[in-house]
């Protein structure tokens, strides 16, 4: 064989040495991942295979591993477990996040198109004054929102507990909104503006389409950190026809109902995560820009 | 004259409507916000049960605190607790975003089943993770017993030693996935050009990991560091739910101590005071925060 042949063979060899890697480094990559998402979903996993238990077998000790018959008791059980049953709590927590998530919708709208598209006195200090409530956490401000609520007797409602997850979803939701005016032309109001249509219907029939990505991001947030909270809704709900799901979870563990039903309890960990998880799913692109345009850019 | 007239009073249409438009939000933010904030202030100088007669005490429950052995326990326990539970959330965050950083096939299912446990309430998180570590019917006993791990089932939340580490694992899966979306963030603003020149120089991982991806991502790891370490000052669900503060009191975070005073004990001048002092050590955080992330000339 002549040099130059030998030269063209080592280096394909060579190449083939280096794609052999690569590829080996990808699978590797690949079982690293997988591990890593078994690993990430067994919580989950577990407490699911555990609501299908038998209520006897979800009790049992030592634990079994799967399911020696599946059934749907420990879901039945929630519905008539404590005082109430678990479907008043789903409620107490849908209309919660509901109003949460409408009045969200509400303001950080009529906000958003206030601080984007408007020039008056004090409007920046306003803005910063509403922003400026991302830096102070509600935890450290609950004793005198506790006193307020129950001074005008809204403790144990679900619109008093609402009216404060919205003010928490403020700050966020008028930034967002104002961004999201601030992307729309402002050609696209000009003609409307000149036929003489009222700023209210401009935004209602024009700018309301051409905002809904920041709309359905607002309300994700507004609905996930809501539907999760727990404690406010522990501190202002004593009724306990009121409280929400969390809080009515962490009375199962407690035993407050008698014996702790752990099997119940994993059925209603199940109810209470499957919500956020339904929406995070189908909306996971709007919840991602939420995040990249609420943490990182501000 | 007529004329500028109409457009004077346009404008001032303009500007009546553009302040009713922020008008609810301000309205929200003046009755739930401000005013509770001036309200703790104001609280925090006067003994307020929740019924009968307030008094003006000047000082006394800041003086109180510093002999409060539960508070300076307490804010030693969320110091201690913050710097345990920050790095493993930061380094596991770190090698989830590296993992994940390229558009490699199915690589989107990945993301999503590390982020999937951050759409999960805290305290719900909290209730499966008090299940799964039960000495009796926990599922980590039964599986370190089977692998002939452990002689015989361990109170995991029993004592201090281990109630801190499993905690700190729960909240690691809860919340690592947020860490690792801004990470991610960080990771992708680097062009690849610059990892293409070094590797033309011969830099190997290590030295394009100290040289190129640390420094350039400074602003996101700031950012996921600094969110991180407020989350952990203000936690509460985790021990309220999963330790109740035991053993023996060792797991009361400061909001859990805030919580305990005025919502237990009713002394809700004490635990506004509390609160400031929390809001001293927040409000300086997030300063240190905006400075890290100010934007250079």
């Amino acid at each position: 064989m002549t040099a130059p042949v030998k030269l063209a063979q080592a280096e394909r060899s060579q190449q083939e040495i280096r794609l052999l890697r690569r590829r080996a480094l990808l699978a590797l990559r690949y079982v690293i991942l997988i591990i890593l998402a078994l690993l990430f979903l067994f919580p989950i996993a577990w407490s699911f295979i555990n609501s299908i238990k038998l209520p006897s077998e979800a009790l049992a000790v030592p634990p079994t591993y799967l399911p020696k018959e599946i059934s749907l008791q420990n879901y039945e059980e929630l519905t008539t477990y404590g005082k109430i049953g678990i479907a008043q709590h789903v409620y107490n927590s849908t209309i919660v996040a509901l109003i949460t998530v409408v009045g969200s919708i509400a303001l950080s709208t009529l906000g958003g198109y206030g601080f984007a598209r408007f020039s008056f006195p004090g409007k920046n200090v306003l803005f910063i004054m509403v922003l400026s409530t991302l830096m102070i956490p509600f935890q450290s401000i609950l004793i005198p929102l506790f006193v307020m609520i129950v001074q005008v007797d809204l403790h144990d409602t679900l619109f008093g507990l609402a009216l404060v997850y919205i003010t928490f979803q403020l700050p966020f939701g008028i930034f967002l909104m104002r961004n999201s005016f601030l992307a729309v032309p402002h050609e696209i109001e000009e003609s409307a503006l000149l036929d003489g249509c009222s700023s209210l219907s401009i935004l209602y029939r024009l700018m309301l389409r051409l905002v809904l990505p920041g709309i359905v991001t607002v309300a994700i947030y507004a609905f996930i950190n809501s539907w999760n909270e727990f404690l406010a809704a522990l501190i202002f709900m004593s009724d306990q026809d009121k409280f929400t799901l969390p809080v009515f979870l962490t009375t199962i563990r407690y035993g407050i109902w008698g014996d702790v039903n752990w099997g119940a309890l994993q059925a209603g960990v199940i109810v209470s995560i499957i919500p956020s998880l339904a929406i995070f799913l189908a909306l996971q692109r709007y919840y991602m820009d939420g995040l990249m345009g609420g943490a990182v850019k501000n | 004259m007529q004329l500028t007239l109409l457009n004077l009073s346009w404008e001032q249409r303009r500007k009546l409507t553009g302040l009713l438009f922020v008008m609810p939000t301000v309205a929200f933010v003046t009755v739930f916000f401000i005013i509770p904030l001036l309200m703790t202030i104001f609280m925090s100088f006067h003994d307020w049960p929740l019924f009968g007669e307030r008094a003006y005490t000047g000082l006394e429950n800041y003086q109180d605190l510093s002999k409060d052995r539960q508070y300076l326990k307490s804010l030693d326990f969320t110091f201690r607790y913050t710097a345990l539970v920050t790095p493993p959330i930061f380094i596991l965050g770190f090698i989830l975003a590296s993992l994940v950083r390229h558009n490699i096939r199915y690589i989107g299912i990945f993301r999503t089943i590390f982020f999937l446990p951050v759409v999960i309430g805290l305290g719900v998180s909290s209730l499966l993770w008090t299940w799964m570590l039960d000495d009796r019917i926990g599922v980590f006993n039964k599986i370190l017993l089977d692998l002939n791990l452990v002689p015989k089932a361990q109170l995991f939340l029993g004592r201090p030693s281990t109630a801190m580490n499993v905690i700190i694992l729960s909240v690691v899966w809860k919340t690592v996935g947020f860490t690792m979306i801004l990470l991610l963030a960080g990771l992708q603003a680097i062009p690849d050009e610059l990892y293409e020149s070094a590797e033309v120089d011969g830099a190997g991982y290590f030295r394009k990991l100290i040289y190129i991806t640390l420094p350039l991502m400074r602003r996101f790891i700031a950012l996921a560091l600094i969110l991180s370490v407020i989350g952990s000052v203000l936690s509460f669900d985790q021990f309220y739910i999963m330790t109740r503060g035991g053993p023996r009191n060792s797991t009361i975070s400061i909001v859990f101590w805030i919580f305990n005073n005025s919502f237990t004990y009713f002394k809700m001048g004490y635990g506004a005071a509390m609160s400031i002092v929390l809001l001293g050590i927040l409000v300086a955080l997030t300063g240190l925060q905006l400075y890290v992330l100010r934007e250079k000339e």
